[in-house]
């Protein structure tokens, strides 16, 4: 609204002037500058997310040797494939779950350390932030360590418990649990971010208000604190999942897809195809299925949190 | 202060005489007139063996006039498939690339041929077995040159105690330093046995069932032992034969006998099962043996390095060569030409050998006994049998004789471990082989 007001002011002031001053009030413009601002980004943009996208587009639809045009026949091969539908099964419940108990801790633990006065929550804060920020490939090393078929400091500990050894990462159900769980401690710490900075800013008043009715904690949360950060929880959400969903580091490290490919996701998948078998178009074409998923979804999720702007 | 102004005549004259000048000079050599030369070598495991390959580079590039540059390049998480794949998309890089076993296949159309450097150097070392064959070459030509850093044979490296004790089995007496093996009992029963019985003695054989090459290579050799191919070197799928149902039965047994955590291993831990002294074998290069050097001498002096036990249908032993490519597309293929001779000359090789501690395998005939492996120890003699220097094993590669392109998916897609862990696992042999099957039909694509 303000940018609409000054260039209105703009326009006003400009209807006297010469016409050479067309240009100068071009760049005087406030979306002008702002365009040029953002320009750096959008042509990093352009050269390292638009333009290998495309590309990607383009070999998939070539053959494997790479030098006739095929069309949609890489997906429709990909589609009779019995690894390729297990690929997007497995995909789903690693990215499904994996972000539902990230939300899940991410907003308990949130409300904890809402509740912590002052200078603590600093140091509670930054203490819960580490995961996220240590690099992935790096701490997935350490719980490889922790998770080593042989020397599994958790089987250690068990051990004194007379329990295990457990398979972390040679039976399906355990592998399967190892990766959600590594991604979860990386993820979680995110949510609890963008949680606590949603809880802030949640009126006090609204709950005095609640707590003047008669409300209970769980009442509080569900009419008071949900609502409030609904819009908060669903881009969070989304973006997690597309994260998620095309997470590679954990799983290549951690089980390289196995066993029998029952821990692979799209993204591991199509480096083994793409690169490690040297069929690069049903790799980017394996890629490429993310897609269509991540795009529902997102449609789905930014629309109600338009139609609850708008709403608002 | 005057000044002379240059005549139109004058301006032509002096340029036709400097120019006439710049022609007829004589040619003045530099210190790097026949070019530059970038090169992209596999960054070596063993410490220093990087800098033999840079002093003999630079040995050449002295005396070729050549402006050489190297990169050493990590196979850590796949780096060399990587930026092979990239620079033959962009169609620009290194003149000479060091790549993996199956790339010299998967990218033939951008390698330049070589016969002209192979050709001479089998003249010259002897002739090449014949998995360096199947890799690096198609309907005549040479895709590129087998490189010696690198190179490995997967055999058995043998706890000498251990086997003796549990298994009943001399592998010394069986593989003696300096002499040709009595290796006739040595047979895939026999090996079974001694898996058993190791393994009940709580000190299993360290083989992996997982999706990386250490594991899928020891499958190659024992499949191939049984004459077990998933498809045949016309192309044709070969599942549902009694070879494979044989070799399959086989592995089953086998599975029983290792770690229950095999499923998961990758290529380092076969290598932490040895050092740390949980098992009496491994299939390795001695990489293992030589860690175990530094960190477990008590382990390292009972290592023995042997040939890989036989099947119905022959002793295989598991080969993973590197090769030096040049791109089509390079700027230098002449200069990269000229330094690959240099490379693969008979001196050149024995330095790779030695400085690797024996681990870098020539893929020559008459480059098997070199005095490395005679010497390196403890114990004495614990490699000479690493480089087969009685040609007793037929040195191989899982998913072959299938045409390169369809083995390299086998390979890769670790068909041959998921099948056999399918069937060990409580899949029906028909069930198991019919996913075999089914995988090798998506193999096909061209």
């Amino acid at each position: 609204m303000a940018d609409v007001v000054v260039e209105r002011g703009r326009v006003a002031r400009a209807t006297g002037a010469r016409k050479g001053s067309g240009l100068r009030n071009a760049l005087g413009r406030k979306s002008t500058v702002a365009f040029f601002l953002t320009l750096p980004l959008i042509l990093l943009i352009v050269l390292l997310v638009l333009y290998p996208a495309f590309y990607s587009l383009y070999l998939a639809t070539l053959n494997k040797a790479m030098t006739k045009f095929v069309g949609l026949g890489n997906f429709t091969f990909l589609f009779k494939r019995e690894t390729f539908w297990m690929v997007v099964k497995q995909s789903c419940i690693f990215a499904i779950t994996a972000v539902i108990f990230k939300a899940l801790i991410g907003f308990i633990v949130a409300h904890f350390v809402h509740n912590i006065p002052g200078k603590k929550q600093r140091k509670w804060r930054g203490m819960l932030l580490v995961p996220w920020v240590i690099p992935p490939a790096m701490s997935t090393l350490a719980w490889l360590w922790l998770f080593d078929p042989s020397y599994s400091a958790f089987n250690y500990t068990l051990s004194f418990f007379g329990v295990g050894p457990i398979p972390w990462l040679g039976e399906t159900f355990w592998a399967r649990f190892s990766v959600i769980l590594v991604n979860v401690w990386y993820g979680a710490p995110f949510f609890l971010i963008m949680y606590l900075a949603a809880l802030k800013s949640v009126p006090d008043q609204l709950y005095e208000a609640a707590a003047i009715d008669g409300a209970n904690w769980w009442q509080k949360i569900w009419y008071v604190t949900l609502p409030m950060m609904r819009n908060i929880i669903a881009i969070t959400t989304l973006f997690s999942l597309i994260v998620t969903f095309a997470n590679f580091d954990i799983v290549r490290i951690l089980t390289s897809g196995g066993p029998l490919d029952t821990t692979h996701l799209f993204a591991t998948w199509a480096f083994q195809v793409g690169i490690q078998s040297s069929d690069i178009p049903l790799g980017a074409c394996v890629s490429l299925f993310m897609v269509p998923i991540l795009a529902v979804a997102a449609i789905f999720i930014l629309r109600d949190v338009s139609k609850r702007g708008n709403e608002a | 202060m005057s000044r002379k102004r240059l005549t139109r005549r004058q301006f032509v004259a002096a340029t036709a005489m400097s120019s006439a000048a710049l022609i007829t000079a004589p040619y003045v050599r530099g210190a790097y007139a026949a070019g530059k030369l970038s090169i992209g070598f596999w960054d070596h495991w063993v410490p220093g063996a990087n800098q033999a390959s840079t002093d003999l580079v630079n040995e050449w590039a002295a005396k070729e006039k050549v402006e050489v540059s190297i990169d050493y390049i990590t196979s850590n998480n796949k780096k060399i498939e990587l930026t092979a794949a990239a620079e033959a998309q962009a169609k620009s890089g290194h003149d000479i690339l060091q790549m993996p076993s199956w790339w010299p296949h998967a990218y033939s159309e951008n390698l330049e041929p070589l016969n002209d450097v192979m050709e001479p150097l089998i003249k010259q070392n002897g002739e090449v077995n014949g998995t360096v064959k199947y890799l690096a070459q198609s309907g005549g030509k040479w895709l590129a040159v087998p490189a010696t850093p690198g190179s490995q044979i997967k055999g058995p490296c043998s706890r000498i105690d251990l086997m003796k004790k549990y298994a009943n089995i001399d592998v010394q007496e069986m593989y003696p330093a300096g002499s040709p093996p009595k290796a006739d009992n040595w047979t895939m029963d026999t090996f079974l046995k001694a898996a058993e019985a190791c393994q009940k003695g709580g000190f299993p054989f360290g083989i992996g069932l997982g999706e990386t090459t250490d594991s899928v290579d020891t499958a190659g050799a024992i499949f191939q032992s049984f004459g077990a191919e998933l498809v045949n070197a016309k192309g044709d799928i070969t599942v549902k034969t009694d070879q494979v149902r044989q070799a399959m039965e086989y592995y089953k047994k086998l599975i029983a006998f290792l770690p229950p955590d095999a499923p998961s291993w990758d290529d380092a831990s076969n290598n932490k099962w040895l050092i740390s002294g949980r098992g009496a074998l491994i299939m390795n290069p001695p990489s293992a043996w030589a860690v175990a050097k530094r960190d477990a001498p008590q382990v390292a002096e009972q290592c023995w390095t042997h040939g890989f036990p036989a099947g119905p249908k022959g002793r295989f032993a598991p080969f993973l060569p590197y090769f030096w490519g040049v791109w089509s597309f390079g700027k230098n293929k002449e200069a990269a030409k000229s330094l690959l001779v240099h490379l693969s000359s008979p001196s050149a090789i024995e330095k790779f050998v030695s400085v690797s501690g024996g681990y870098d395998l020539p893929a020559y005939a008459n480059l098997t006994k070199l005095k490395t492996w005679a010497e390196e120890g403890p114990p004495k003699g614990t490699l000479f049998h690493y480089p087969d220097p009685y040609h007793q094993q037929t040195l191989s590669i899982a998913a072959s004789p299938a045409p390169p392109k369809i083995a390299q998916q086998i390979y890769f897609q670790a068909t041959l471990t998921k099948m056999g862990l399918r069937f060990a696992r409580g899949e029906t042999l028909e069930q198991a082989l019919a996913w075999a099957e089914g995988e090798c039909e998506g193999f096909m694509r061209s």
